[in-house]
């Protein structure tokens, strides 16, 4: 009966893509529309050729399919997104590299947004989604709930992407950093949300541990709020059901503010609410060694929590939001130095009592790194969002250095020890393939974060001081381009260093596919896998 | 499973909370004091901040901040203290008869350090920091001795400030070449003679069986404003055609084209976004590169 209706749903939503691609008003709506219909024919054949299945669950274990499709999608996401990055990062040192066919295609303003979706929602987004999957059901002891809407959540999610990024090649865009997917797209992955909330909410209301582990508590502090950023600062009416084109409900400085209301808060609940999750369950158990201080994570966890939801105006410094709300997103950011930081210091004091596990466990030695990073950017954050500092900073590469310190450093780098955390347990496996592989990674991706980050330090405060330098008379010394001229090579580096850390993202792919396809399978049952008893 | 107790401490550590989660247990350590009272003093410094800066919003406006600070003042406070050091300067530039600043060192001075900052704030974008132009693109090169619309000081201060062929001032430089070729007015052949002529004319490699008839095609449609020997007018904006120096390109491709669409370059009006110093300063900076008449 439930297959049946959603065969009828499944065919209705394939039969009306088809006619809105035919009534579309603009090629990405069009692509967009077709990708529809063939995601949901493709699934209405799935369902029906599963309608004479024996539908088995198998309860006594956790659901960690949808986990290995996820590691898998954060893996190749990740590898796409640091890919055009580098392409980039190359095209604004070289930008004859913007070359005449690829205009309104593949130029600079097209693949910016799709290298911050891929990164940021792609590899981040698929990451947070598959640990919070597994994560959820280790420290829940139960399987995850609702069936297959675990793999709803997935590949909806999937679909988001592929809509979000063909539309952004093709030029659909609402025109907001972070929030650059179309109406529609919002509307889909706000139904694909609510399905990642109730599987998440649902276990943990299942679950058989008589408290809440504190990593659950960062994942679902994450999933609300990013719905309710989502769904505030994405507000909008569409010009024609038909096309790509929308109405913003605010406007002017109203606007900005929602906008980086939104923008900061998917850093500080996306990036940081979520990966704290990450690092709350991976770190421990890698160390094998018990979390450093309840009291300072349940603190800070409310602390974070609470403040870091006021601090979007520091990003409209110096503009038309009126003074007071800078004053106050400035203030509510430099109390946000301790509460991040108290994530930081829980990471690394766990550590206490296994330092030598650094020698040894490169996976160890990239946690403690990326922690370091957040460390780092925490610190700086706070910083950059006082005035005096960010009259310098504002609209220059300073804040690239910062994004990309905290995204590569912090996000990248966690993100990475939980997939070599998480591949030969998922796929059964006695090890990973090469624990020098891993080595490898590690030093490249730490060298490339150094490189990518010092020489955006450089350029943005030259940039900043080049500005604003006058002469005696109060005369501009510098011409715009002058500044240009004169960032080349910090921006040869910059792209250096990100194809450095490209390389050591594909000697992961690499490495993590002949974890798979190499190792042998573990003999024993994997107890890693199984559902304890009541 | 799930009910626990403390775990008893091993001799040096502390207990932990007497939870497990998948073998995860956590410590029941304080918070460290340090963290404690740095998070403190940046709340205490917050509420101090914001009594100081304008800060809490209320019915009517937000509380101004017992320093009465505002960005807007301090931005206004800056700039009103280079205009107040700046007046009697910029008075006496725009009083100064334009041909005679260059003769009084210390106007002159200020001039060209003004004159050189709004050229890059404002020219820069199409005739380069350096003021070399674009070649073969339509911007001209301020540098050399080649005036389109006259190199004298008079002559750029009028550019500067009413521009050419812009719909915003009246009083813009306007001039026309006609599309010879789009408008039907020369046969392809007669073009072909004439980009010939023009080529002749400027001592570049030409077909002198065609440069022959092109003379007269030239004389006829394009003397008027380009002169007979093809020096150009600097009265019309008609370039000089018998140089090396090319606005949109000297090859034969590249007249061809000119001469079939013929081209209108647009500078805009600055009388519109500058004050007259500022107009003054920049065409002294501009007439002082070298090629000033």
């Amino acid at each position: 009966m439930w297959d049946y209706l959603k065969l009828v749903v499944l065919g209705v939503v394939a039969v009306s893509a088809a006619i809105a691609a035919n009534y579309a008003r603009d090629l990405a709506y069009m692509v967009n529309a077709m990708t529809i219909m063939l995601a949901a024919g493709i699934t209405f054949l799935v369902v029906l050729r599963g309608m004479d299945e024996p539908k088995k669950i198998n309860t006594g274990e956790y659901m960690d399919g949808v986990i290995r499709a996820g590691v898998i999608a954060t893996t190749f996401w990740g590898v796409v997104g640091f890919l055009v990055g580098v392409v980039i990062a190359s095209q604004l040192a070289f930008p004859q590299l913007n070359f005449e066919f690829l205009q309104g295609y593949g130029n600079f303003g097209r693949l910016r947004p799709l290298h911050t979706s891929a990164v940021i929602f792609a590899f981040g987004g698929n990451a947070l989604i598959m640990s919070a999957f597994y994560v959820v059901q280790r420290t829940s002891a139960v399987r995850l709930f609702g069936g297959n809407l675990a793999w709803f959540t997935f590949w909806g999610y999937q679909l988001f992407i592929v809509l979000a990024a063909t539309g952004y090649v093709l030029g659909a865009t609402q025109g907001k950093e972070y929030a650059e997917p179309v109406w529609y797209v919002d509307i889909w992955l706000t139904i694909v949300w609510v399905s990642f909330l109730v599987v998440f909410a649902g276990t943990l209301m299942h679950r058989k541990e008589p408290h809440i582990y504190v990593a659950n508590w960062f994942y679902l502090s994450m999933i609300l709020t990013v719905a309710m950023l989502h769904l505030v600062n994405n507000l909008a009416v569409p010009v024609s059901i038909f096309g790509s084109a929308q109405v913003q409900l605010f406007s002017g400085v109203q606007d900005a503010m929602t906008q980086w209301w939104y923008g900061h808060n998917a850093v500080g609940f996306f990036l940081t609410a979520g990966f704290l999750g990450m690092m709350y369950y991976f770190v421990p158990k890698q160390a094998e060694r018990p979390v450093f201080s309840y009291k300072l994570s349940i603190i800070h966890f409310w602390a974070l929590i609470f403040l870091y939801i006021w601090a979007g105006p520091h990003h409209l410094h110096y503009t038309a939001l009126p003074d007071w709300a800078a004053t106050l997103g400035m203030v509510f950011s430099v109390v946000l130095w301790m509460p991040s930081w108290g994530g930081m210091i829980n990471g690394l004091m766990t550590l206490s009592g296994a330092w030598d596990k650094l020698r040894t466990d490169p996976i160890i030695r990239m946690m403690v790194v990326s922690i370091g990073f957040y460390g780092m950017s925490t610190f700086e954050g706070p910083m950059m969002s006082i005035k005096a500092v960010n009259s310098l900073s504002h609209y220059t590469d300073w804040t690239i250095g910062h994004v990309h310190s905290g995204a590569l450093g912090w996000n990248g780098m966690i993100t990475f020890g939980v997939l070599y955390f998480l591949t030969p347990r998922l796929w059964n496996r006695e090890r990973l393939y090469s624990l020098t592989l891993v080595s490898w990674h590690f030093w490249l991706a730490t060298i490339g974060i150094v490189l990518y980050a010092s020489s955006m330090w450089v350029t943005g405060i030259m940039e900043g001081l080049m500005w604003r330098e006058v002469d005696a008379n109060g005369f501009l010394v510098n011409a715009f381009a002058d500044t240009v001229a004169a960032k080349f090579p910090m921006y040869v580096v910059r792209a250096l260093g990100g194809g450095l850390y490209l390389t050591g993202g594909l000697i992961m792919a690499y490495n993590l596919w002949m974890t798979v396809r190499a190792q042998p399978a573990k003999a024993a049952v994997n107890a890693n896998n199984a559902v304890p008893a009541e | 499973m799930c009910a626990k107790k403390v775990t008893p401490a091993k001799p040096g550590e502390v207990p932990t909370t007497g939870h497990q989660w998948d073998g995860i247990e956590e410590y029941d350590n304080p918070m460290p004091r340090w963290w404690v009272w740095v998070f403190y003093a940046t709340i205490v410094w917050g509420i101090g901040y914001s009594i100081a800066y304008p800060a809490w919003p209320m019915i009517t406006g937000a509380t101004p901040g017992v320093l009465g600070w505002s960005t807007r003042a301090e931005v206004a406070t800056e700039i009103k203290r280079f205009d107040d050091a700046n007046a009697p300067i910029k008075a006496k530039l725009v009083e100064t008869d334009l041909t005679a600043i260059s003769s009084d060192p210390e106007l002159m001075s200020f001039a060209e350090n003004a004159g050189a900052a709004v050229f890059r704030t404002n020219c820069a974008q199409c005739h380069g920091s350096g003021a070399a132009g674009v070649e073969g693109k339509g911007y001209p090169n301020l540098l050399d001795d080649d005036w389109l619309w006259g190199g004298d000081i008079e002559n750029i201060h009028l550019t500067i400030a009413h521009g050419i062929r812009n719909t915003t001032d009246p009083d813009a430089r306007y001039s026309e070449m006609p599309k010879f070729g789009v408008d039907g007015l020369l046969e392809p052949q007669q073009i072909s003679e004439v980009v010939e002529y023009v080529l002749k004319l400027s001592g570049q490699e030409h077909d002198a069986a065609l440069a022959t008839p092109g003379q007269t095609v030239f004389v006829e449609n394009c003397a008027a404003c380009h002169l007979e020997n093809g020096a150009g007018d600097p009265a019309l904006g008609a370039p000089r055609l018998s140089d090396a120096i090319w606005l949109y390109g000297g090859s034969r491709d590249a007249i061809t084209y000119t001469v079939v669409n013929a081209r209108f370059g647009v500078m805009p009006n600055w009388n519109a976004r500058l004050t007259e110093d500022e107009i003054r300063a920049v065409a002294l900076y501009v007439h002082s590169r070298g090629g000033g008449q």
